[in-house]
């Protein structure tokens, strides 16, 4: 899988309130939460984001509660991958389940600046700046998650291991 | 302020044959531990918990598991999502419907017709498929006070929920932890869940509580001294003598905020006081495991409380925390008592202590919760709504209301407010441009009482 957009930046400890309040949170519909995506980080984020683009954060990114609604968000918004020095860990858990690309890189963070293009391989982990002709590789995503990710996901993985009959 | 101590990274101790008596004195409890001990190396009580769900012998800190889950939780924000991808993959019923637990709290009562169409997703699965566990209507309380007072939940158990406070019930000796709404709905169907084994951190409170000072004070300590990721991926492991004189109720507010310094989970083991909570309670065989006395821990921190002030988590974000009196001046629109960290009968009895014969200041809005429909009932048999409401205070039905900011008390631009809830981030509890500090209860009451924020001791 690989992507080509320009990096939006955040800084540390973004929570989930600020991914997608909390006000919002009477759906679950993708397209209408994408409309708010990143509303209180951003208020320019979900009009100027376009598909391929990258969000490029600080540590900790999607603290907070465990909605499901932050990646959804996040990926219904055309996002194709989130960058950050690290994640809190029931946001990386819900984006390997569902599906929204996600790199630790504390490298590729600080040397992004707002509006560089980058060129993304997701499954190699590999982070090109085109702006700055700067490479970057990824922390590796462990063998259990890709096994997650090539099933298509969680809940394919359960079906695949005959729980659904 | 407290002393902070960072004691020692655990030196490594590799496998080893560890044996231990149980320290228990009932037979049952003692047959529970002799049986959660027979492994080769020494463990610590999450290890334990862990190892007995995924049928092992022992794990270590890393090791990927799949492990059955005794209670799988969702609500009213988490479980839709979880129900459409149940039905998308073609599921027909839950592995048990006695352990699929539903509790539409947070926009209780319905604040709008979407919020109204989320729990009627519930309440119609509920139905479908004969879900013991469905509370609605005037059944409803805030989950995490909700499961551990019904009994839904006690120790020895493993319980997922699609909510991040789940780490709340760690207070009774479980293994709970926050996931997603696809983590819910893949448990709903298989009962299992994956899970990499966490690292522990040992929390160790010294000395003795002053006047004022509860549970959610020691975590808020932790928390501004761990930061919000201090714990990320790891288990929190509450102790010390401190520990061994907490109210439940005070355990269960700190267990809560686990998760606002990036906790995996977090616990505490078992004793007399946790034995005589769940009597009568819980619905199911309680097993009390406890830690080897060699365990690995990756961190030991120790607290000394004797200087410990009630702490006040300042705008936006909960490891902000200083001592009450150093917070200067704060003038409050309004203050919220409530939540799953401190709306429980603890809770409602300081607070009821603090008010009576007082008024809130003018200016300021007091908006008390009661967490659970029993708490709201025997706060109103004790006498505590009388002072409550001639405190000019508001008692708000059982939700989670304003602490997600759904409703009940949303605050518009430029206000500020003070609440037991356990996170102040930006915009949490209405407009972006609002600021929310936290506290514990008798701080709140007394600060609605002063308009601003204040140290209990000065309501004489
Ligand atoms: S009371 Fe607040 S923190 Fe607790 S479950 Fe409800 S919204 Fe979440």
């Amino acid at each position: 899988m690989k992507a080509k957009g320009k990096a939006w930046k955040f800084g540390a400890d973004v929570d989930t309130d600020r991914i997608i309040p909390a006000r919002y949170l009477n759906t679950s519909d993708p397209k209408e939460l994408a409309k708010y995506c990143m509303e209180d980080a951003d208020d320019k984020f979900a009009k100027g984001v376009k598909k391929g683009d990258v969000i490029v954060a600080g540590k900790n990114f999607g603290c907070g509660s465990s909605r499901e609604h932050a990646p959804i968000a996040i990926k219904a918004s055309g996002v194709s991958c989130v960058i950050a020095k690290s994640f809190a860990r029931i946001f990386y858990r819900n984006s390997f389940n569902m599906g929204l690309p996600i790199l630790e890189c504390a490298e590729a963070v600080n040397g992004i600046k707002k509006g560089d293009v980058l060129e993304v391989d997701m499954g190699k982990g590999e982070i090109y700046n085109v702006t700055k002709k700067k490479r970057y590789q990824a922390n590796p995503v462990p063998p259990f998650m890709q096994e997650l990710v090539g099933a298509g996901g969680l809940m394919r993985w359960i079906k695949k291991r005959g729980f659904v009959k | 302020m407290a002393t902070k101590t960072v004691i020692k990274k655990t030196a490594k101790k590799a496998t080893k044959k560890v044996v231990k008596k149980a320290e228990c004195k009932t037979k049952a409890v003692k047959k529970a531990v002799e049986s959660s001990v027979r492994s080769v190396r020494a463990m610590t009580i999450t290890e334990k918990l862990l190892a007995a769900h995924a049928g092992l012998k022992e794990v270590t800190p890393g090791q990927l598991i799949n492990a059955k889950v005794d209670i799988a939780l969702g609500n009213d924000i988490t479980a839709p999502i979880a129900i459409r991808e149940f039905k998308k993959i073609g599921a027909k019923k839950v592995f048990d419907r006695k352990k699929v637990v539903l509790v539409p709290d947070h926009f209780t009562p319905n604040k709008d017709i979407a919020s109204a169409t989320q729990c009627k997703i519930l309440r119609d699965f509920a139905k479908e498929q004969k879900l013991t566990h469905y509370y609605d209507g005037g059944d409803v309380g805030v989950e995490h006070a909700l499961l551990p007072e019904q009994g839904v939940v006690g120790p020895g158990d493993l319980v997922i929920g699609a909510d991040s406070h789940t780490c709340t019930y760690g207070a009774l000796g479980a293994f709970a932890t926050g996931v997603g709404s696809t983590d819910l709905a893949a448990a709903m169907i298989s009962g299992e869940v994956w899970f990499k084994v966490p690292e522990t951190i040992k929390i160790v409170f010294k000395g003795k509580l002053n006047k004022w000072v509860s549970g959610k004070d020691l975590i808020l300590h932790t928390i501004g001294d761990l930061g919000v990721d201090g714990a990320l991926y790891k288990a929190m492991e509450f102790t010390g003598p401190v520990i061994d004189k907490l109210s439940m109720d005070s355990r269960l507010s700190l267990c809560n905020m686990a998760i606002e310094a990036g906790g995996k989970s977090g616990i505490v083991v078992p004793d007399a006081t946790t034995k005589k909570y769940v009597k009568g309670r819980f619905e199911r065989k309680a097993v009390y495991y406890t830690s080897d006395k060699d365990a690995e821990y990756s961190e030991v921190r120790e607290y000394d409380c004797s200087k410990l002030e009630p702490q006040v988590a300042m705008p936006h974000l909960p490891e902000n925390t200083v001592n009450v009196s150093k917070v200067g001046r704060v003038n409050l629109d309004q203050v919220v008592i409530g939540s799953c960290t401190n709306g429980r009968m603890e809770d409602m009895a300081v607070t009821a202590k603090v008010l009576k014969g007082k008024k809130v200041a003018k200016g300021t809005r007091l908006i008390i919760i009661p967490a659970t429909p029993e708490i709201y009932n025997e706060s109103m048999k004790k006498g505590y709504f009388d002072t409550f409401t001639k405190a000019g205070a508001i008692i708000s039905p059982p939700t989670c209301g304003p602490c997600l900011g759904g409703h009940m008390g949303i605050l518009a631009a430029g206000e500020v407010a003070l609440a037991t809830t356990n996170r102040n981030f930006l915009g949490r509890m209405g407009h972006v441009k609002s600021e929310l500090y936290l506290s514990n209860p008798a701080v709140a009451a007394a600060s609605a009482i002063k308009g601003r924020i204040v140290h209990p001791k000065v309501i004489k």
